[in-house]
């Protein structure tokens, strides 16, 4: 989503986007020529015209269950933004039973929230899982 | 499915709605639009937006998208990193 026209977003696929990854743009590029979109989600910057890079999840109940926004310079850690979508389907699949703590991704082990865990978070996690090793 | 539309020699009409209740009341002077930030836990606020998507322009409903996972990208502009 950008400010863009759907002309320009075609242009911007055909021309660069497809050459990377060797087919169209396998999503719709949704254009805000009006930052209308962005207004609402609070993303808009005023002064530039421009949207920021505002990255919003939202679950199958259309509920946003996280966003994370930076100004222009910066990139998106794209794996970052799909290790946190893994992480809430599972908790979303485990009805709220189990927790991803930090660090989480895949196949690595889940907290169980509950009484019993309070103060002993310390005997199930480590803190070299909150890092990449 | 987004419904496909054809466009003409314009700019494609904008056919965005927007779920912030219009001010009707007349005897209220213009509010200033004061743009605030969504929140964690609440819905997204729904959108309908023209679109690139396989070769067509379509337009795009958010609400066509519940019972999937979103992830809603902003960036300042084509032909920059996103």
């Amino acid at each position: 989503m950008s400010v863009d026209s759907v002309f320009v977003h075609k242009m911007w696929n055909d021309t660069e986007l497809s050459k990377m990854i060797g087919k169209d743009i396998p999503f719709p590029m949704c254009s805000d020529q009006d930052g209308r979109i962005g207004k609402m989600y609070g993303i808009y910057d005023e002064d530039g015209g421009v949207e920021t890079r505002g990255r919003f999840i939202i679950d199958p109940d259309g509920v946003i269950q996280g966003f994370e926004v930076l100004t222009p310079p910066v990139g998106r850690n794209v794996s970052e933004s799909i290790r946190q979508v893994q992480a809430y389907q599972l908790v979303r699949a485990s009805n709220g039973t189990e927790a991803t703590p930090s660090g989480w991704k895949p196949g690595k082990a889940t907290l169980k929230p509950g009484p019993g865990l309070v103060g002993n978070v310390w005997k199930e996690w480590k803190v070299s899982e909150a890092f990449d090793e | 499915m987004p419904e496909e539309f054809k466009p003409g020699c314009k700019r494609p009409e904008l056919t965005k709605k927007s779920v912030s209740p219009e001010t009707t009341a007349i005897d209220q002077p213009e509010k200033e639009e004061v743009q605030t930030m969504v929140k964690v836990g609440k819905p997204a606020p729904e959108f309908s937006a023209p679109a690139f998507f396989e070769g067509k322009f379509v337009n795009v409903d958010l609400s066509e998208y519940r019972g999937k996972w979103v992830l809603l990208c902003f960036y300042p502009g084509d032909f920059t990193f996103v």
